[in-house]
């Protein structure tokens, strides 16, 4: 009862949020409740047992994405303009509506297999010790992608500083 | 019903972004309406994880090795990997719109036809 109505809170937040995030025309707003969308999402997790990826959500989404998003909204003077629309506003419309349509009624038709009832106590004492499942899988099973995530994100560093850096003349 | 709403709710926070994507004309907020969509696809992947049975679970239901277990968490781990790229995404996307607008002292992507000309 109590996650039903947590549920709601974060998902109507979530939904408004991110409503706000396109709909409104100050950038600086706009990048705030981004901030609150993010937050709400973190929130979601907590409700799915994803304690772990809740605060590495806080912490890189809230803490490092959004800070670094509003820092290129400051440096860029672009803000006065507002938030303007390109023509391709209807058929965008459309094409949103048509595929949030598609995905719906494909979650509505799909039988979801849900955790067989034998294994269902053996799920929930996984779920209520989620780190320790994930640091195992992230440093065994799944270690290759996991050192590949980090030369990514080491080259996207050098990528950006080599992007932002003055020219020499 | 309890995770056909965390979908349902992921496809909308997913067309609400995807339509920031294609109309929005700062690019800037087309970074962060593509946050929305990343979001939205982590909202989806661990509600998967949650609340679906593995195929090796399915098969053998008495089955409550690690390895069989482990894999109730594969969406987690997608979604650790998600935001992995999300960040060095958003790193380079805002290091070129910065680079951008010091070549042409705008952020319009309209405005932005270098390649055309």
């Amino acid at each position: 009862m109590v996650q039903e109505f947590f549920f709601w809170v974060l998902a109507v937040t979530s939904v408004m949020a991110a409503l706000g995030v396109v709909g409104v025309q100050d950038i600086f707003r706009a990048a705030l409740l981004l901030v609150l969308a993010f937050l709400s999402v973190a929130g979601l997790f907590i409700l799915l047992n994803a304690e772990f990826l809740a605060v590495v959500q806080v912490l890189i989404y809230v803490g490092a994405i959004s800070v670094l998003i509003i820092f290129a909204v400051l440096l860029t003077r672009d803000v006065e303009q507002g938030n303007p629309s390109n023509r391709l506003r209807l058929p965008a419309f459309v094409g949103a509506g048509l595929l949030f349509l598609m995905l719906t009624s494909a979650i509505v038709r799909t039988s979801w297999p849900e955790i067989p009832s034998e294994s269902l106590a053996r799920a929930e004492e996984v779920f209520a010790t989620t780190p320790q499942w994930l640091a195992g899988l992230l440093l065994r099973e799944w270690a290759l992608p996991f050192e590949a995530a980090s030369v990514l994100l080491l080259a996207a560093v050098l990528g950006a500083v080599v992007l932002i850096r003055e020219r020499q003349p | 019903m309890t995770l056909e709403r965390f979908l349902i709710l992921s496809a909308v926070l997913f067309a609400i972004g995807l339509y920031g994507v294609l109309t929005k004309r700062n690019a800037i907020t087309i970074l962060m309406s593509l946050e929305v969509m990343f979001n939205a696809v982590n909202v989806a992947a661990v509600a998967m994880s949650r609340y679906i049975a593995p195929a090796a679970l399915r098969a053998d239901p008495s089955a409550t090795g690690d390895s069989v277990v482990q894999m109730l968490l594969t969406g987690q781990v997608f979604a650790m990997f998600i935001i992995a790229v999300a960040a060095a995404e958003v790193a380079l996307g805002l290091a070129i719109v910065i680079a951008v607008y010091r070549y042409r002292e705008t952020v319009d992507i309209t405005q932005v036809n270098l390649m055309r000309r």
